[in-house]
């Protein structure tokens, strides 16, 4: 059995977003990976919570693909997890729809990597930052996976955005039929890193 | 002479309703069903119409007067100058080539006199505007790359007569015999001054067109009366032809100096709409005249020299023709058809051979033969036509399929939008669109607007928007979006039922006064309405919500989502209503509808949708845990 994937992408400026634009056009074309593009279904911020569940209930996969933003995602997603990730239904006591699903985060940020650390301009990890995230799907009984990241798109050429789409659709493939099991990942800081042991 | 008109208009029209659909039953042209009807209403076979047809034919020359007019409102100097290579290279071609050929083919084999030769060479390399386009347009052929050739070169022709009617007086040796015909106010005079006045009058109504007939259509558009500006463009047309006739020169010329003069004008739709049904009706009068006209007695005469010559000439023209298509690289169908298509003589050549006769180029008789040969090789062409498209063509392959694309940009005003409409409604998202970079064209009722939207940079088009003539002239065929934005919700319906009838493949955005107006667009198949109150109202109300006390976003939020159900309830109610078998809505039903909405409002308990941010469930879970804790 194929995982169902469901990607919620983010972006205020899609169509002046060379990388995102690569990644998007990566996505493999099958019936079981639906693309949700939020700030075209929810351009006056009235996310539909009822039709956003439903969405949720069909996929095993829940990717939040969306740029860097002062180190945090765009407004519209951060609106959608307010009105769709529901008390007495994604947590709380009888809050356990989304039990078992993975959550997967697919990040892009202008800054090089080297930024993302202690000593750098940005003096946190990708993960240290990540961690709202990574807290709100354990609260909702997620399975957070290490985020899968493109870092450096502001210095990056063309041959580096379709390097990293073809990665990506590989990895939209590998999560399609493939089965996984969270704990290998548990060591690693990025989805990025992992994936790469298992392309030998 | 009431009863004698009223008797030839019936006959007119009883032998064209017989003899038209009977001739598309068969498959052929109503052209042929037109000309056939001449011939069978003619002196020669039932007599029952007189002096074998002159006086028709002097009546539906109108119909190609009317025809130049329209071929003038084409013709506007941009869309000219980029149809130029075609215009000047395959029609000079033609006209050169075929000329020359027919004047060296008759010096040699008849030994006319050089002048009554060339005279008769220049009149028969002219085909017949009425006979190609008609057809064309009736095979839906007037896209193909053949057909906008046989346009340009059409074209051509309809200019080179000028020259050509203005060198003619200079070939006469000036002792013109028959002045009772010759009624021309100038044509006492010599021949080079003639020549001259006639160029001065083109060039007086050129400018006069320029600067006097388009503001006195603004003041007759102002009036509002559709009728009066129909006659206005009728008396348009009359005048200019009388005035080119008053210095002798052909009516359907200053018709199509009057088009061109136009052309640029924003009544160019307009005046296309008004005139073109009077031209069909006058054209298929002009070719029941020529049918009629055709003297089957002279022919009897000499009916060997008659048919040889047709043939010949025909051939001819024929091959110069495949010749130039062949230069210009068309693929072996569309050459044929090209070739086929414009191997007639026209109804120019009826005028160059008429005024020779009247400047004694050349003698009654000849000229009489000669009108002969061009009104059977104008029957002719539809016949070939037929004969190539049923045992000729199929023998080459390759059908021109993307019809359309290949010269689209010789098209002009091929915008992807369309406002009809540019009242408050539709000029506010005309700006919108603008703003973005989209330019639209825009169709409009009001012609003071318009004049002034065009001052200000707009593609204003007057014109009443629920005639197809000027929707397919503002380019529907070629659009993607119609935005239905006219200020009177009825005409606004009608139109809207004209883009689903004709233009299926038009998306179209419509402007809905009401709900039982959304209905009604609803009905059409039309889902994307948009109620010109709904939102306004909406913001008005949230805004009241505001003042008394909501929270704004709050409020905002409450707006969106009634008018979200509001959308869906319209499409709900008006399954119901058909349910209802209700055609007209009551003030009663409307009522009862609005009572119908507020209950359902009640019951989907706006704003029950979703929690978020509320905290009352977390309290109460914890308020429970707590109290387990107790416990």
């Amino acid at each position: 059995m194929p995982n169902k994937i469901l990607i919620l992408f983010a972006h205020p400026l899609f169509e002046k977003s060379n990388v995102n634009d690569v990644l998007v056009n990566h996505i493999p074309d099958s019936p079981n990976i639906t693309f949700h593009d939020l700030y075209q279904e929810y351009p006056e911020f009235d996310v539909n919570m009822q039709r956003e569940q439903e969405l949720l209930l069909l996929h095993d996969i829940i990717i939040w693909h969306h740029p860097m933003y002062w180190y945090s995602c765009p407004p519209l997603l951060k609106q959608w997890i307010d009105i769709v990730l529901e008390h007495g239904w994604a947590y709380g006591k009888e809050g356990t729809a989304l039990k078992g699903k993975l959550l997967l985060q697919t990040i892009t940020t202008g800054g090089r990597k080297e930024n993302y650390c202690s000593t750098g301009r940005d003096r946190f990890t990708i993960q240290q930052l990540l961690e709202p995230f990574n807290q709100t799907a354990k609260v909702c009984n997620l399975t957070y996976l290490p985020p899968f990241v493109v870092h450096g798109t502001h210095s990056m050429t063309t041959e580096g955005y379709i390097e990293n789409g073809k990665l990506y659709r590989q990895i939209l493939e590998y999560l399609e039929n493939k089965t996984i099991t969270p704990e290998d990942l548990s060591g690693y800081q990025y989805f990025n890193d992992w994936f790469k042991t298992k392309l030998g | 002479m009431e009863t004698g008109l009223f008797f030839e208009s019936i006959i007119y029209l009883a032998a064209a309703v017989i003899c038209v659909p009977i001739a598309k039953k068969l498959g052929l042209s109503s052209i042929l069903g037109y000309l056939f009807a001449g011939i069978l209403i003619g002196p020669f076979v039932l007599g029952l119409i007189g002096q074998q047809g002159e006086d028709i034919m002097h009546f539906a020359e109108f119909g190609v007067v009317m025809m130049l007019f329209l071929i003038g409102l084409e013709l506007d100097p941009y869309k000219f100058w980029r149809m130029r290579r075609f215009i000047v290279g395959m029609g000079s071609l033609q006209v050169l080539g075929t000329t020359i050929i027919l004047f060296l083919a008759c010096l040699l084999v008849l030994k006319w006199e050089w002048e009554a030769t060339l005279t008769i060479a220049l009149a028969l390399t002219l085909s017949s505007t009425a006979i190609v386009l008609q057809t064309l347009k009736e095979k839906g052929l007037s896209q193909t790359s053949m057909g906008r050739s046989a346009f340009a070169v059409l074209l051509f022709q309809d200019i080179a007569v000028i020259p050509i009617l203005a060198i003619l007086p200079l070939l006469a040796d000036g002792d013109i015999q028959n002045k009772g015909i010759n009624e021309s106010l100038i044509s006492d005079l010599q021949g080079w001054l003639q020549t001259l006045i006639v160029i001065g009058t083109i060039a007086l109504i050129y400018f006069a067109g320029r600067f006097i007939i388009v503001p006195l259509l603004h003041v007759v558009a102002a009036t509002r009366l559709q009728e009066l500006f129909t006659g206005a463009a009728l008396l348009l047309v009359l005048l200019v032809s009388y005035i080119m006739q008053m210095v002798g020169l052909s009516p359907a010329l200053g018709a199509f100096m009057a088009g061109v003069v136009l052309a640029n004008s924003e009544f160019r739709h307009e005046l296309e709409g008004d005139i073109a049904p009077f031209k069909g009706l006058l054209l298929g009068l002009f070719f029941i005249g020529v049918g009629a006209s055709i003297n089957f007695s002279l022919i009897m005469v000499d009916p060997v020299f008659i048919i040889v010559f047709c043939t010949l000439f025909n051939v001819i023209k024929f091959l110069v023709l495949l010749g130039i298509g062949k230069i210009y690289k068309k693929s072996s169908d569309q050459n044929l058809l090209f070739g086929f298509a414009l191997s007639q003589g026209g109804e120019f050549g009826f005028v160059i051979l008429g005024f020779a006769t009247q400047l004694n180029l050349m003698p009654t008789y000849l000229a009489s033969q000669m009108m002969a040969i061009i009104a059977l090789s104008m029957i002719g062409t539809p016949i070939l036509l037929f004969i190539n498209e049923k045992w000729i063509d199929p023998f080459f392959g390759v059908k021109e399929k993307d019809s359309g694309n290949k010269y689209d940009d010789i098209e002009d005003e091929n915008n992807d939008v369309i406002i009809a409409g540019f009242g408050n409604f539709g000029s506010t998202i005309g700006r919108l669109l603008k703003t973005n970079g989209i330019p639209a064209t825009v169709l409009d009722m009001d012609s003071d607007r318009v004049d002034s939207l065009r001052k200000m940079g707009f593609k204003v088009y007057y014109g009443d928007a629920s005639r197809l003539e000027l929707l397919q002239a503002a380019g529907c065929e070629n659009a993607k979006l119609f935005i239905a934005a006219i200020d009177n919700p009825t005409v606004n319906l009608i139109v809207v039922e004209m883009i689903r009838k004709h233009f299926p493949h038009l998306k179209v955005l419509a402007r809905a006064r009401n709900r039982s107006n959304a209905f009604e667009l609803v009905d059409m198949g039309i889902n994307q309405f948009y109620r010109e109150n709904l939102y306004s109202a909406v913001h008005l109300g949230v805004d009241a919500l505001v003042e008394l006390g909501h929270r704004r976003y709050t409020a905002t939020r409450q707006g969106q989502r009634f008018i979200k159900y509001d959308e869906q309830a319209v499409l709900r109610l008006s399954q119901k209503r058909h349910d209802k078998k209700a055609f007209l809505m009551t003030a009663k039903e409307e009522i009862e509808m609005q009572e119908q909405l507020l209950k359902n409002d009640l019951y989907a308990q706006l704003g029950a949708n979703d929690h978020a941010w509320e905290s009352e469930d977390l309290r109460k879970e914890n308020l429970e845990n707590s109290n387990g804790d107790k416990k």
